[in-house]
């Protein structure tokens, strides 16, 4: 059976779907059994599953990352979530020194099956220290895979198959997807990791993005078609290891290329995709690459701030049309005057 | 004698007119909130203005002060300004932070509030270092750390509490238990034997308990902390019980979700730490009903004229954020 679920409740679905399927699988995170349940992701999970496969923890996301691992080399399968990926990096040793490594340093002979859900987030005022994008730091660390789903459906088959998955996975989700829906089949089903999706066909550019980004950029190809400038979006979903293949087919098709992340600019995501097409299909570009992502600044809170530092379907738009030589209508821009920009929808009304 | 007790009497009075004023401020942001002007979370601490209060009035202008996402009071009782505060919470350049930061990054280096950010943990080891500065330049100040229950769970609490003790420095680490952490009750987050006074003396540091609903107690136990400090008697901890009002972020009531009772709540609403002195003070005749109502009016004037300016103010733009970065020479 295939039904609409929100993005949230397709994560939900999925980890009762695998604490159903796999008794060493086990959920912790602060506020994991709270009554929000983590925007909802993990709401009725302890209710089903019990106290002893679904933990709250105490704020120590070191130690608790260390003890998941030390779980996960002996037989368990670890979902740890944080609320937001700036907490998160308080358990950076552990994650990058154990759990990127522990397979390689001796030699396969015992792997780390943990999932680690990070969230991600712009607007309402989040600031420096809870609205950072830092899936290239963690993409950076070979030996950690990185997943961002964009829609409710990979987010439910991409949780599925990381939880499946027998290496650290780094699961980064964007809080303004919590509410969008997707068709997402019942079914506990997963999407592959390492691959990237095709979502949008077209002819003339390729956009490359991933998370909220992705979006964003379905809507600037919309402005794209009407400027006449068929646009094919590539749908990142695993950052690390990414899917080259797909990516280079999609470029050598289009002979145009824009990469669109939800993180800051230099030494990022964007910069690698476009330096890795550089590489192989020189001949084959017929514009210089172009990149959308953030300033290179921490979040500023300021709502006014806000607008131009998270960049939007208009600008995805317009930077695209800047390789043919072209500027994006105005009246596109005009859509935009009056309209908040900090929140994903007029329902939301903070706090956070 | 008459002297030394009208200045007694005009100190209790202090810790009192400050509670109220912050208490003020505070169900005044609630009240704004819901304009959807505040763009930023805010963590309100209604209910809690004893702690802040109580530790300042035993600081002196030079010592440090460091906070974490519950700031307001800390800032407002150490002497922060309050429409600096307010025009960051509306992300105005002339917030305290110029809309950097908003309500969770607060800083008046005037009083030297040096600064307070939501990482749980965060800022204990910063203000411990503010301690060594302290210690080395021979400043005669101290380093105060506010942060909840909650992060006396990081690990970075006990290694700065170890660090302070081995060097011996001016810190006082001020504890609010306020029984929670978010929606987390103590069930899920610590043992039932878990003794945390027992575990910071475990290492090498004077640590005590007190009730942080009580100005005058929270007063005394700090004041003896700081004096120690300040002649080379090292760190103290200070765990203060409370209780938090308000949901742990944003305005409202959330007794009804689930993690905590509405009798709890009432409970505690009972011993508010304001209404717990003014009977006191009503019983030694310096506090009055008429009194309560021009102090009240006074700091609502304050208050909505902080708020007006907040909203006055431009909002920010990004090209002076940028040049926030780094520091120049
Ligand atoms: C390292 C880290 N982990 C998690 C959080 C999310 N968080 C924000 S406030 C909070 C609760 C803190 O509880 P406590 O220290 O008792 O302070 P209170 O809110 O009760 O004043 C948590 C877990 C965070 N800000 N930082
Ligand atoms: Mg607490």
């Amino acid at each position: 059976m295939i039904r609409t679920l929100t993005y949230a409740e397709a994560l939900n679905e999925a980890q009762v779907q695998c604490l159903e399927a796999d008794e060493n699988v086990y959920v912790i995170g602060l506020g994991a059994p709270d009554p929000k349940g983590i925007f909802g992701t993990t709401i009725g999970l302890r209710e089903k599953f019990g106290s002893d496969r679904v933990f709250d923890m105490p704020i120590s996301e070191n130690a608790v990352t260390g003890m998941a691992i030390g779980s996960a080399i002996t037989g368990m399968r670890p979902v740890l979530s944080h609320q937001r990926i700036d907490f998160a990096i308080a358990a950076m040793e552990q994650i990058v020194n154990q759990a990127a490594k522990w397979y390689f340093m001796f030699a396969g002979q015992s792997s780390v099956p943990i999932v680690i859900r990070m969230i991600i987030g712009r607007g309402w005022g989040q600031g420096p220290q809870h609205s950072q994008s830092l899936q290239a730091m963690f993409a950076h660390v070979p030996g950690l895979k990185v997943v961002m789903p964009a829609t409710a459906h990979d987010a439910k088959g991409l949780l599925i198959a990381s939880i499946e998955d027998n290496n650290p996975v780094i699961f980064i989700e964007h809080r303004w997807l919590y509410g969008l829906n997707s068709l997402v089949p019942q079914e506990k089903y997963s999407e592959p990791l390492g691959r990237c999706k095709v979502i949008r066909e077209g002819t003339d550019i390729t956009i490359v993005s991933l998370s909220y980004m992705t979006i964003e950029s379905l809507r600037a190809a919309d402005m794209l078609e009407d400027s006449g400038v068929s646009t094919e979006i590539v749908d990142i979903r695993t950052v690390s290891p990414l899917d080259w293949d797909t990516i280079f087919e999609s470029v050598s098709k289009t002979g145009r290329l824009l990469v669109a992340d939800t993180g800051t600019m230099s030494f990022g995501v964007s910069g690698e995709i476009i330096a890795k097409c550089v590489e192989n299909l020189y001949g084959k570009l017929k514009s210089s690459p172009n990149r959308i992502s953030l300033p290179d600044l921490p979040s500023p809170t300021s709502s006014s701030l806000a607008k131009t530092y998270f960049p939007r379907a208009v600008d995805i738009a317009e930077l695209a049309l800047s390789s043919f030589g072209r500027n994006l209508d105005k009246k596109w821009w005009k859509l935009e005057e009056g309209v908040r920009l900090d929140i994903p929808n007029t329902n939301f009304t903070g706090p956070f | 004698m008459m002297i030394d007790q009208s200045v007694r009497l005009e100190f209790k009075q202090n810790l009192y007119n400050e509670m109220l004023r912050i208490r003020t401020v505070e169900e005044r942001i609630a009240e704004l909130y819901s304009e959807q002007e505040m763009r930023c979370p805010v963590h309100l601490c209604i209910g809690q203005e004893a702690i802040a209060v109580g530790v300042s009035a035993a600081l002196q202008n030079r010592d440090y002060v460091f906070s974490g996402h519950r700031a307001h009071g800390h800032y407002l009782a150490k002497g922060g300004n309050l429409k600096a505060m307010m025009a960051e919470i509306y992300g105005k350049e002339g917030g305290c932070s110029q809309g950097n930061g908003g309500s969770m990054h607060l800083i008046d280096l005037s009083v030297n509030f040096m600064g307070s950010t939501p990482i749980v943990g965060s800022t204990i080891p910063v203000a411990v270092g503010a301690a060594f500065t302290a210690k080395i330049k021979k400043q005669h100040a101290v380093s105060v750390a506010y942060f909840g229950d909650g992060a006396t769970e990081t690990g970075v609490f006990h290694e700065s509490i170890n660090f302070a003790a081995t060097q011996n420095l001016p810190v006082i680490f001020i504890c609010e238990d306020n029984f929670y952490s978010v929606y987390s009750s103590f069930e899920e987050r610590q043992s039932a034997n878990r003794d945390i006074i027992k575990l910071v003396q475990g290492h090498g540091v004077n640590s005590f308990e007190g009730d942080g609903n009580n100005v005058e107690e929270v007063f005394n136990l700090t004041l003896s902390a700081v004096n120690r400090a300040r002649e080379g008697g090292g760190p103290s901890f200070i765990k203060l019980l409370t209780y938090r009002w308000r949901e742990h972020c944003g305005p409202n009531y959330d007794n009804d979700i689930g993690y905590r009772t509405e009798a709890e709540f009432l409970q505690w609403q009972a011993k508010c730490p304001l209404k717990a002195y003014e009977t006191i003070l009503m019983s030694m005749n310096i506090m009055s009903d008429a009194l309560y109502q021009k102090l009240f009016s006074e700091y609502l004037t304050e208050m909505n004229n902080a708020v007006q300016y907040a909203k006055s103010q431009p909002f920010p733009s990004i090209k002076n954020a940028f040049t926030d970065i780094f520091s120049a020479q």
